[in-house]
């Protein structure tokens, strides 16, 4: 048995949660499933089983299917990461503006490598696909923040600022 | 002509106000109360509008299909996953202007008789979401949307979803089986979800630029709107333009000017980057067909090459490519081809769902030999092996993801096998940092 005890939303985001099921008819509440597994990242930082089986619980649905849907999408993580995620494209149109040179840079910076997290736990680095920002890259997101744009210096900046 | 980012410059046109003062939600006024739901779906039809999602199907036909039966709820949805590399139009759309998209969906349920209806917006763009939900608010406290919408007894809801991070979402059926809260699977068809949809209800999934533009052809009407663009081409398209240009960025252009224009008029993208040449162009998205410089500007006849459906996919795959969800990726002469490639065969890689055995096992081996090519360990054999797998690929899978992994690899390999040879014959200058094939004689090298 997995202890779900201490996994509790504080109230407002519980209110908000309800309020999201209502967007879907009676007995389709299985369709909160995503908004919610964001709404549970944003507070625990990563989907832990602990959490899963929480949301689970929440929807009156069974655990493996919340298992299921966190495996399949990207953006959720299933495994601790850092304060910052920072997650950049990799794809076509990004490498044309430079992308690989200012990601490396982004990489050495941290000492780390894709998928790693700095020791002090503050940044982890992942690689993801298009994001839709193509004419303004090279690009990469930080939680709901898009920096777009990006060289050397703005990656120098960014990290400067998130680590004070 | 603007019909979508007219006003999208105009400070505070997120704002339900600024967007009234510039004639916002005039189609709801016009549609509610004037209008007919048939009415509107016969403009739509008469307006040539086409799906702008990708696959251009006609938007007034798709509705007509739409199933009416008595007692059972009909729903739009709105497909707004945007996630085909070289694709940023409903992003900017919707961060820019999120009531063109809300009137568009006002109208457009209107027409189809739903009274709830959905966003679904990729999970990345949570901060579109949230300028979404904002403006839906304030929809609401104006009576735009709710019950009774201005007294036409007309009732809507309209809702937000946020997806999780998967391209193939932006498949309809997919959409639909995220939207139930499961994995993104594309369902077997038929049953199209015109008749089993969202809770197994009749659906209309169609793209953001889609049902925007449907506002524009409520108040000018279809015959207007089917006056701009050329032929089956109507309308203005929004272009999503990335790559080596002088002005990267979305345009919405009318259907018909010359890709020549698009890429070196000052009113569009302006030119190359200074100093450079165009290499080739992705005009469509990355699932479409790359041409070289020579086939993009004019077809394989000698004439102009268009920004149109017809026109872009004139000369077939053999010489040409298409529209697309037009996603125009420019790249110049300090473009690696077969880098490129492997970054798609990449996305297709870890795009795939996995359902269909050639689209699963066929993306990871054109991904693990195209990257072999680029770091120096390539085959002779390995150009006609990646022109195989990606024909064994096509046409045998549930959705059109496979079609969609394996053009951009047969087309590269079509226009550019120079650049294959060399990186397999020629390992130790190809895997140099920066080094890139130059083809003897090409306008590119000259
Ligand atoms: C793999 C795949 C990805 C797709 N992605 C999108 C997308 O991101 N946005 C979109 O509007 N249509 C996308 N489509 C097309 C949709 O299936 C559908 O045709 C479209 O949403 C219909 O709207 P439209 O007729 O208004 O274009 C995709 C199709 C496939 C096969
Ligand atoms: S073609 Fe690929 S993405 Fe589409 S259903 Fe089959 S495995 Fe999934």
């Amino acid at each position: 048995m997995v202890n779900t005890q201490t996994i509790q939303f504080p109230a407002d985001t519980l209110e908000l949660v309800h309020k999201i099921i209502k967007r879907y008819p009676e007995g389709k509440q299985k369709s909160a499933l995503l908004p919610i597994l964001h709404l549970a990242q944003a507070e625990w930082r990563w989907c832990s089983p602990e959490v899963m089986d929480y949301v689970a619980g929440l929807l009156n649905i069974k655990p493996v299917e919340v298992y299921e849907v966190a495996t399949f999408y990207t953006m959720f993580h299933l495994e601790p990461v850092g304060e910052h995620v920072i997650e950049y494209c990799r794809t076509g149109p990004c490498c044309l503006m430079g992308g690989v040179d200012v990601y490396d840079h982004l990489k050495k910076k941290l000492g780390i490598e894709t998928g790693e997290t700095t020791p002090d736990g503050k940044f982890t680095v992942k690689e993801v696909e298009c994001l839709a920002a193509c004419g303004w890259g090279p690009v990469f997101q930080i939680r709901e923040k898009y920096y777009m744009n990006l060289t050397n210096e703005k990656v120098d900046e960014i990290i400067e600022e998130l680590s004070k | 002509m603007k019909i979508l980012t007219e006003h999208i410059n105009v400070p505070g046109i997120e704002t339900i106000d600024v967007f009234r003062k510039h004639g916002g939600y005039s189609a709801v006024e016009k549609a509610l109360k004037k209008m007919t739901p048939d009415e509107v779906t016969e403009e739509v039809k008469k307006s040539g509008l086409r799906g702008r999602g990708g696959a251009g199907f006609p938007v007034g036909m798709k509705w007509s299909f739409l199933a009416k039966p008595e007692g059972v709820p009909r729903y739009l949805v709105c497909n707004a996953d945007e996630s085909e590399p070289g694709t940023f139009k409903d992003h900017y759309l919707m961060w820019k202007s999120p009531h063109t998209l809300i009137e568009g969906m006002i109208v457009s349920s209107y027409a189809l008789g739903a009274n709830t209806s959905y966003i679904y917006v990729r999970g990345e763009l949570m901060y579109v979401v949230n300028i979404l939900e904002k403006a839906i608010q304030e929809c609401y406290d104006k009576g735009l949307l709710g019950k009774n919408i201005l007294g036409s007894g007309y009732d809507l809801d309209l809702f937000v979803q946020p997806g999780g991070g998967a391209y193939i979402c932006g498949e309809e059926t997919a959409l639909l089986e995220s939207l139930e809260g499961k994995r993104g699977n594309p369902r077997n068809k038929p049953p199209f979800p015109a008749v089993k949809g969202l809770w197994q209800s009749p659906t209309v999934v169609n793209n953001v630029e889609s049902i925007a533009a449907t506002s524009w052809i409520v108040n000018n009407g279809g015959e207007e709107y089917a006056k701009i663009g050329i032929g089956r081409s109507t309308g203005t398209k929004l272009i999503s333009a990335s790559g080596h240009l002088r002005k990267p960025g979305v345009y919405e252009i009318p259907l018909g000017i010359t890709v020549e224009d698009f890429i070196y008029a000052d009113e569009w993208c302006g030119g190359i980057r200074e100093g450079h040449k165009l290499k080739a162009v992705v005009a469509g998205g990355s699932s479409v067909p790359i041409l070289p410089a020579e086939l993009i500007l004019k077809t394989a006849n000698g004439e102009n090459r268009l920004m149109t459906y017809e026109s872009l996919s004139d000369g077939g795959f053999a010489t040409g490519t298409m529209l697309g969800s037009g996603g125009f990726v420019v790249m110049d002469e300090t473009t690696c081809i077969v880098h490129n490639t492997l970054t798609f065969g990449q996305f297709y890689h870890h795009e795939s769902c996995g359902q269909c055995s050639p689209c699963r096992e066929g993306t990871g081996w054109m991904d693990k030999v195209l990257h072999r090519i680029e770091h120096g360990k390539g085959r002779e054999e390995d150009i006609d092996l990646l022109v195989d797998v990606a024909k064994k690929i096509e046409g045998n899978t549930i959705c059109p993801l496979g079609d969609a992994a394996a053009w951009p690899v047969a087309a590269a390999i079509r226009h550019f096998r120079d650049e294959f040879e060399w990186h397999i014959r020629h390992p130790e200058k190809a895997t140099q940092k920066g080094a890139v094939f130059m083809r003897e004689g090409a306008s590119w090298t000259k």
